[in-house]
């Protein structure tokens, strides 16, 4: 260990294995649960949005990209479409500006700076279900705490039938999870900034505001870049058990995303063939989504 | 103590494995349901007692998770070529069962082949035929069927200056008993309902005898036209939503979410499953029932009501030994001793008649009264074309499409022509795809 990192004349050396079957043993699990669990349903998604089949699978049929061109026609799905980026997107918005404020403030203290960490990413370890399950009982419109509060202010809330309060419902329930993660990865950026920058432009006379906009915000561009496709991508594929718990899609489809969408045609609806063609267009977001992540946020943005 | 507990749980389990290695003569029938609470004990009770009755056959209920899931394990068991022995599928899966041909065992097949005499006379007319193919042959084992009826608040109504003893009968009886609860204060909200679309629309169309679709409702041929935008329907729906508008009726939800407004006294009247009976008797309230109301202005209203529930179907491709097994689960099933209890325990249907003349020769009904009403409901009157059943490959689908249209009418959104306009044109669309038109 010390002959390694110690020593400065030498560079570091690599680390070779002297063993040439070591390293693909080691590497075997994880590639058989890569092959398991990701290429192999990834290809028979594939496989099953070129058919068309009853649910049972007695009867199948070859219908080649058919799926795809009546899933892209269906004004349902671009509906859903649009749906889903507007979820997205607030979600990430409400999801991204409360954990920096509250980075930055927990940044500041000195004292019990653990126990406020601690406390401010507990919400992370809820799984999506029960988080939905605790903001539909607090904006449930006839038991809940919060209605309740909202309709003596004359709010008439009522997310069963109104739309925008359903979507509001959802992105605040979905976003409140995503705080502490972001909020991790905000505090650890915000640690890597060197005090001397920010010092020196205290003396300098820059006020609090001008040093975060000015120093910290820029420096914390990578960070930000980062958690933006992370989120975006949370919003898209990771928030389905928080619909599902709060408003099943509903009301109409104003809540319908992507997600929810692959899941009730797939298994409520049992069209199969639909689904999976749902599921592979899907599947080339996430790519798209990841290149641009390794594109554009890992190459240009430089860290520390 | 320690090191003794495992021992003798060692010993315990390698007699246990060698007992059954030794008894490898008692055939196993997988059952897999989705009840849950009280429910799910009865399943399991019924499977214990029949497990003791004899030693040739073991049913081992699995618990799958909602309806839906239940039915979606069952369908990818299958595809695996691992399909339980029985499932438990809900009504509205009844189509999409009915269109696999060849994946399940007919019932009634089952059961004479078994050697148990089936005896269809002996079941409760209604419920036999919604699981019987239009041929007659009944399908699957009703095993828990029920019946939308209607319950209210006694107090409420007390404090609304409504006579307590006699529930309105008719829509607009209800309407107006629900402005009056509403104007007097007696209560937040006064109507809401679980199942608008089996409650409204497909139980709507039997009880008033409309027609739900063509081809008898789908019972006999699969391409069905909706006909839920007829004249009546419109009009029923527009009440439903002007009352809406008032607040006099509440939505609750897609399926049973509204039975929680009705116990927590916000509400003082509700339309729902008799199943639901369980969980309002449990809340204390002083509650009436009564029937379905129907619509004064449908000729021969009131029809009859159509079942609700679920019913267990048998795989297909299993050993002999297994359905003779599975026949003689059944024809425990339908015991009238089992069937009573059932009935009375849980308030779904009684399957046979005899169950149910026990049932009210032992003065239950006196003793617990309206707990008739889903049963009178349903066999009052020989069914009509109207009034068998709706039954359609894909009825999850049309339900959510008619969930999503009614949502947007209740939000004011679109009238109640609207709504039940397009229901029927995006429901014929899904379904004419469904059968691959």
């Amino acid at each position: 260990m010390t002959k390694v990192g110690g020593q400065k004349d030498h560079p570091v050396p690599r680390a070779i294995f002297p063993n040439k079957v070591l390293p693909y043993l080691l590497l075997a699990p994880q590639l058989a649960i890569t092959a398991i669990f990701f290429y192999w349903p990834a290809s028979q998604a594939l496989y099953q949005s070129m058919l068309r089949e009853d649910p049972f699978g007695l009867s199948t049929q070859f219908v080649g990209l058919a799926n795809f061109r009546h899933v892209l026609a269906d004004p349902n799905y671009l509906h859903s479409f649009q749906v889903t980026i507007i979820f997205a997107v607030a979600t990430a918005v409400f999801a991204m500006v409360p954990a920096l404020y509250l980075a930055v403030m927990a940044d500041k203290v000195v004292r019990g700076r653990g126990i406020y960490r601690t406390l401010l990413i507990w919400p992370y370890a809820v799984a999506p279900a029960i988080a939905g399950m605790l903001w539909l009982f607090l904006f449930n419109p006839s038991i809940g705490t919060i209605a309740v509060m909202l309709r003596s202010l004359g709010i008439s809330w009522d997310p069963l039938l109104n739309g925008p309060q359903a979507m509001i419902l959802v992105v605040a329930a979905a976003a409140w999870k995503q705080i502490s993660y972001n909020f991790l990865f905000f505090v650890a950026g915000l640690q890597a900034i060197p005090k001397s920058l920010v010092e020196a432009a205290s003396i300098d006379g820059a006020g609090e505001t001008k040093r975060f906009w000015t120093i910290i915000f820029p420096l914390l561009a990578p960070t930000s870049f980062f958690l933006l496709v992370i989120n975006t991508v949370y919003a898209f594929f990771d928030t389905f058990g928080i619909i599902h718990a709060v408003t099943g899609g509903g009301p109409g489809k104003a809540t319908e995303t992507l997600v929810y969408k692959v899941y009730n045609d797939g298994f409520v609806n049992l069209i199969l063939g639909e689904s999976a063609a749902q599921s592979v267009i899907l599947m080339v977001i996430v790519i798209a989504l990841t290149a641009v992540q390794f594109r554009y946020v890992e190459r240009r943005v430089h860290y520390g | 103590m320690k090191s003794r507990g495992i021992s003798t749980g060692l010993a315990a389990a390698v007699t246990l494995l060698m007992s059954s290695t030794s008894s490898f003569a008692v055939t196993e029938i997988s059952w897999w349901h989705a009840m849950t609470g009280a429910n799910n004990e009865v399943v399991e009770t019924l499977s214990k007692e029949f497990n003791e009755s004899q030693s040739d056959y073991k049913v081992v209920p699995v618990f799958k998770g909602t309806y839906p899931e239940t039915l979606n394990a069952g369908i990818a068991a299958f595809r695996a070529k691992q399909a339980p022995d029985i499932i438990q599928v809900f009504d509205v899966g009844t189509g999409v069962m009915m269109a696999a041909e060849g994946a399940v065992k007919p019932v009634a097949e089952v059961l004479s082949e078994g050697g148990a005499t089936f005896d269809k006379s002996q079941y409760l007319p209604g419920i036999v035929a919604y699981y019987s193919k239009p041929d007659g042959t009944m399908l699957s084992f009703p095993y828990n069927s029920s019946s939308p009826i209607l319950y209210y608040n006694k107090d409420i109504f007390q404090k609304a200056g409504l006579d307590v003893d006699n529930p309105p009968k008719t829509w607009p009886e209800v309407w107006e008993a629900a402005k009056k609860i509403k104007t007097s204060g007696a209560a937040p909200c006064g109507y809401t309902s679980t199942w608008l679309t089996w409650i409204h629309l497909e139980n709507f169309a039997a009880w008033n005898n409309l027609p739900y679709g063509t081809n008898e409702n789908g019972l006999a041929g699969l391409d069905v036209n909706l006909e839920i935008n007829a004249p009546l329907y419109v009009k029923h729906f527009q009440e439903i939503a002007d009352l809406a508008k008032e607040g006099v009726f509440r939505y609750g939800g897609r399926t049973s979410e509204a039975k929680q407004i009705f116990l927590a006294g916000e509400c003082g009247i509700l339309t729902e499953s008799s199943g639901g009976l369980g969980d309002i008797v449990k809340s204390g309230m002083n509650y009436g029932i009564g029937q379905l109301p129907y619509e004064p202005e449908a000729e021969g209203a009131p029809q009859n009501t159509i079942p609700g529930g679920a019913s267990l179907w048998v795989f297909g491709g299993k050993s002999d030994e297994k359905y003779k097994g599975i026949a003689a689960f059944f024809n425990f099933l339908s015991s009238p001793e089992i069937q009573a209890r059932l009935h009375q325990v849980s308030g779904y249907l009684p399957v046979t008649l005899k169950a149910y003349e026990e049932t009210k020769a032992s003065g239950f009904y006196e003793k617990n009264p309206g707990r008739e009403t889903p049963i009178t409901q349903m066999m009052g009157k020989a069914p009509t074309e109207n009034s068998r059943g709706v039954r359609l490959v894909n009825l999850p689908q049309v339900r959510d499409i008619e969930n999503e249209e009614f949502e947007k009418m209740l939000a004011g959104q679109q009238t109640a022509q609207q709504a039940l306009d397009s229901a029927v044109s995006r429901g014929n669309a899904a379904i004419k795809q469904a059968i691959g038109q």
